[in-house]
């Protein structure tokens, strides 16, 4: 009995007696989410584009931060460095669909995926190699201090973190939605053959995934490296995204976004309610259960087509 | 011109069935397995029994259990690091519970618990397929992890939770233990690994290789003769998890001695993936080979710059370690997307025909 | 193969219909097929064929109707519950185990036949090992009468269409059905290719007493098979009988050359 109390009511009598402490944990949960987001938004454009389950896209975030941290240690101003990152990143679209994708061009989904794994490792080296495996600070000037709104405490690194993340959000769905090229990588991703057909051409549209994805990999890393630091671990969000790309979808976009918000804040609220109660730590796995809770009753995902087999 | 098999005619359908169904093949295999057998305990250096051998024969236990679950079966694991977790857990409640009990059959029941835990995740597999699948079994994972570490029972109460193998024999000798030699514990992996090996290889061949193979292949076309989905993937699930409990326990036992949670974390369940599909998915052989790769290439690397006199600094090494492991990941892809041992039939097949082209 | 006594039918559909979303795939069907018999369904695309031949075999589950197989409702089985009942099928795009080979594409065909424990298939002794030989055997005498000895050991996926198409036959008989669906078994074959099914399903229904029931476009192929045909018009039934009764049918010439007739 008192164990379904204090799995059932206490939390959310503990949620309801202060709301301030809540709606904090809630904003916290918020901004996980939205870095979860964006690295799930960066798998979402290359699998729709190509198919391509991206398992790199953690250590293009990581190479992306190490990048703009080094220029800027080497005295580049933030414009000028991050525009050399852009430039960066997108050189490795280039090099990437010339080296890895092209030469293996029709090859089952497995077969890409494992050649993501490889790139893995060898941008991890590359990107460590170039500019250092040690912890960086990268200031983008924004102080990481604290205001009260209405007795809640925000943080301003944060909010700005989030700003720029829903500005780009938004960016990328005008991109999808208005721009010729926008549309034609959707085209790309409902029908390989039929994008071919007229006229489109495969070799461009996935260089521009994953230059794409590569900036979204900048926006990522620039945010959670100004929060905790440039370091290997950022390569792990990468294992976070998988949840959120479950819930989301595999190729929605608006799921991408609104599956990180529901995982970063369920997450949040499990661990600071639901944790103390089984001991703590259950950040790792709470986001794969809850993924896998749901995808029992909607194997399709959130925004996902229920899907009917043809035979 | 050695290599050939004219000549050889087969008048039985088992001779045709047979898993060397060249006599060439068959003796080289004698051969090899003789000689993994007498060598390297009399010949071998304690460094390369302890640091190379012994690590390798473990990981393709665990490359072939997984190789029969994502290989054959077409279910693609995340989650081998919870079975093998499982299993090494197991093993030491076990083995401190049951002293008397042969380390040899605690081992074998160890990897029939990872094979219950195993069943259980496996279960959203009739539902889900793919990378979905993928992240279910990353639960698992993680989920199995955080239970070790975080119930101390499990542990019996050390600190951390580190377990430690306790000293036990088989046939008088230690083979676990800080007093076990390294030939004891190498010939224990070997024979347990190409026990399984064969094992797994008779299953494969047989009515469970095709039913498993006919769901990987076309799901739909395999439920039309009959094949039960769920039945079909959960015994895949549970084999699998049987072998990678196996070389979960060994890894503590055999390998490591004393092992944290940490031992078991996502690192191993992507190794242990990466050994799969390098050595080639849906081969025993190619688990080997994979398993051999991961495990020699990083200690070629280490060394040689040594060897050829460069000194190199230890950051920078590693650095460029990671870049031509994923450089060769990248290679052989390219070069052979169906992995070593697909090379390696390749290889035979020219070597069939040699000196003739064709 | 029919027999002079009036047999129950070993197939009965009863006013099945099927719904996709506001599409009526199939509405209130029905067809009887006698044991022994060769009966081909026709119909202009999109005439709900295969959806009929899903409904049968456990894919798809008519929201109203029965289908009743050897005289036992059947409506609601799964595939391989039909399976079970001794009902095999080929499909219309080919769905053979591209990763396996010829022969082991087929021995999975006798998968239903074959029992044991795991343990023994490890262990590859005994009951497991000889009831390998037994079911290779069968397969054997099956690969002897499709003419295919030759692509046993080759992987499936690696064949021409035309063989692909015969090995997925193959696979079907090797379960040894009491019913055979047909999928467009001869879909993009050539005349040469044609004449040999042709010639395979006539064996199959002769020598094996198979009852066959077939989809399939070419009307020259089907008038010279088949000893019934049932026409499927937009997942309506619109004609069953005779082939020769069929072909001077005016709602099936309407069907096909999409002209009214007064």
């Amino acid at each position: 009995m008192s164990l379904l109390y204090a799995v059932f009511v206490a939390p959310f009598v503990d949620m309801a007696t202060a709301p301030a402490f809540f709606v904090e944990v809630l904003l916290g949960g918020v901004f996980a989410g939205l870095m979860y987001s964006l690295v799930a938004l960066g798998f979402v454009l290359i699998f729709k584009a190509s198919g391509v389950f991206n398992f790199a896209q953690g250590v293009m975030v990581l190479f992306a931060a190490l990048t703009l941290v080094g220029l800027m240690e080497r005295g580049a101003p933030v414009p000028v460095a991050l525009v050399l990152t852009v430039a960066v990143m997108v050189a490795l679209a280039f090099a990437i669909e010339r080296l890895v994708l092209r030469p293996l061009v029709n090859q089952e989904h497995i077969i890409l995926f494992m050649a993501t794994i490889g790139l893995n490792f060898f941008l991890e080296g590359f990107g460590e190699m170039l500019w250092g495996a040690n912890v960086k600070r990268l200031d983008i000037g924004v102080p990481d201090e604290s205001f009260q709104v209405a007795g809640v405490l925000v943080n301003k690194l944060e909010l700005s973190a989030a700003i720029t993340a829903a500005l780009l959000v938004a960016v990328l769905a005008v991109f999808f939605q208005r721009t010729r090229i926008g549309r034609a990588l959707r085209a790309v991703a409902d029908d390989h053959e039929a994008a071919l057909s007229i006229g489109i051409p495969l070799k461009t549209i996935w260089v521009i995934v994953w230059a794409v994805a590569g900036i979204v990999a900048i926006a990522a890393g620039v945010m959670w490296g100004a929060k905790s630091g440039v370091q290997f671990s950022l390569s792990l969000l990468a294992l976070k995204a998988l949840p959120v790309l479950i819930l989301g979808g595999f190729e929605s976009v608006p799921g991408a976004i609104l599956g990180g918000l529901i995982i970063g804040v369920g997450e949040k609220l499990g661990e600071v309610y639901w944790g103390p109660l089984v001991g703590g730590a259950i950040e790792n796995w709470f986001a794969y259960v809850l993924a896998l809770a749901f995808l029992l009753f909607r194997p399709q995902g959130l925004f996902g087509e229920k899907i009917i087999e043809r035979v | 011109m050695i290599y050939r098999e004219a000549g050889q005619f087969k008048t039985t359908y088992a001779a045709d069935q047979a898993i060397f169904p060249i006599a060439q093949d068959r003796v080289v295999v004698a051969l090899a397995i003789a000689a993994a057998f007498l060598v390297p305990p009399l010949a071998g250096s304690e460094y390369w029994l302890q640091a190379v051998l012994i690590p390798l024969l473990i990981y393709s236990l665990a490359a072939i259990g997984l190789n029969l679950l994502t290989g054959y079966a077409g279910q693609l694991s995340l989650g081998t690091g919870g079975f093998m977790a499982v299993g090494a857990y197991a093993a030491f409640k076990i083995t401190t519970a049951f002293p008397q009990v042969n380390i040899i059959v605690v081992f074998l029941v160890s990897g029939l618990f990872a094979a219950g835990v195993g069943l259980l995740f496996g279960i959203p597999s009739l539902r889900i397929k793919g990378f979905y699948l993928a992240v279910a079994t990353l639960a698992a994972q993680f989920f199995l992890v955080w239970l070790f570490n975080k119930v101390a029972w499990f542990s019996n109460y050390a600190s951390s939770g580190t377990i430690t193998a306790p000293p036990r024999t088989v046939f008088g000798v230690m083979v676990t233990g800080p007093e076990a030699t390294a030939p004891a514990r190498y010939v224990v992996a070997l024979t347990l690994v190409v026990l399984f090996a064969l094992a797994a290889k008779n299953l494969v061949r047989g009515r469970i290789g095709r039913s498993w193979m006919a769901i990987r292949d076309r799901d739909i076309a395999a439920e039309i003769i009959g094949v039960r989905p769920l039945r079909t993937k959960l015994l895949a699930f549970g084999i699998s998890s049987f072998y990678c409990g196996v070389a979960g326990a060994e890894l503590v036992f055999l390998y490591l001695g004393s092992a944290e949670t940490l031992a078991f974390d996502i690192t191993i369940s992507f190794l242990i993936l990466f050994m799969v599909i390098i050595g080639g998915l849906g081969s025993i052989l190619g688990s080997f080979l994979g398993a051999a790769f991961i495990v020699l290439v990083p200690i070629f690397l280490t060394n040689a710059p040594h060897a050829l006199g460069l000194s190199v600094p230890v950051a920078l090494q590693k650095q460029v370690e990671l870049m031509i492991f994923g450089g060769l990941i990248l290679f052989f892809l390219i070069v052979e997307p169906h992995g070593l041992a697909r090379l390696w039939q390749i290889a035979k097949e020219k070597l069939r025909l040699w000196p003739f082209p064709h | 193969m029919t027999d002079g006594t009036p047999a129950a039918p070993l197939l009965e559909v009863c006013e099945i219909s099927v719904r996709f979303g506001a599409l009526m795939a199939l509405s209130r069907v029905s067809l009887e097929v006698q044991p022994g018999e060769v009966v081909a369904i026709i119909g202009p695309n999109g005439a709900g064929k295969t959806t009929l031949i899903n409904c049968i075999s456990g894919f798809y589950h008519p929201f109203e109707g029965r289908i009743r197989f050897a005289g036992r409702d059947r409506t609601h089985l799964s595939p391989p519950d039909v399976a079970e009942l001794g009902i095999a099928r080929t499909f219309q795009n080919v769905a053979l185990f591209k990763g396996m080979s010829v022969l082991d594409n087929i021995m999975t065909g006798r998968l239903l036949k074959m029992r044991g424990s795991f343990v023994l298939e490890a262990l590859y002794v005994g009951p497991a090992k000889r009831q390998e030989m037994e079911h290779r055997a069968f397969v054997e005498r099956i690969i002897d009468f499709l003419e295919i000895q030759a692509i046993r050991k080759t992987s499936a996926g690696r064949l021409p269409y035309g063989l692909q198409k015969r090995v997925e036959l193959a696979r079907a008989l090797a379960a040894e059905p009491k019913l055979l669906l047909l999928d467009e078994p001869m879909a993009g074959m050539n005349v040469e290719e044609k004449e040999d099914m042709c010639r395979f399903i006539l064996d199959v229904n002769q020598e094996f007493g198979t009852t066959i029931a077939l989809i399939e476009h070419d009307m020259g192929v089907v008038m010279d098979i088949s000893d019934r045909v049932a026409v499927l018009d937009y997942g309506i039934k619109i004609a069953d009988g005779k082939p020769d009764e069929v072909r001077q049918n005016p709602a099936v010439i309407d069907a096909y050359l999409g002209v009214t007739h007064s």
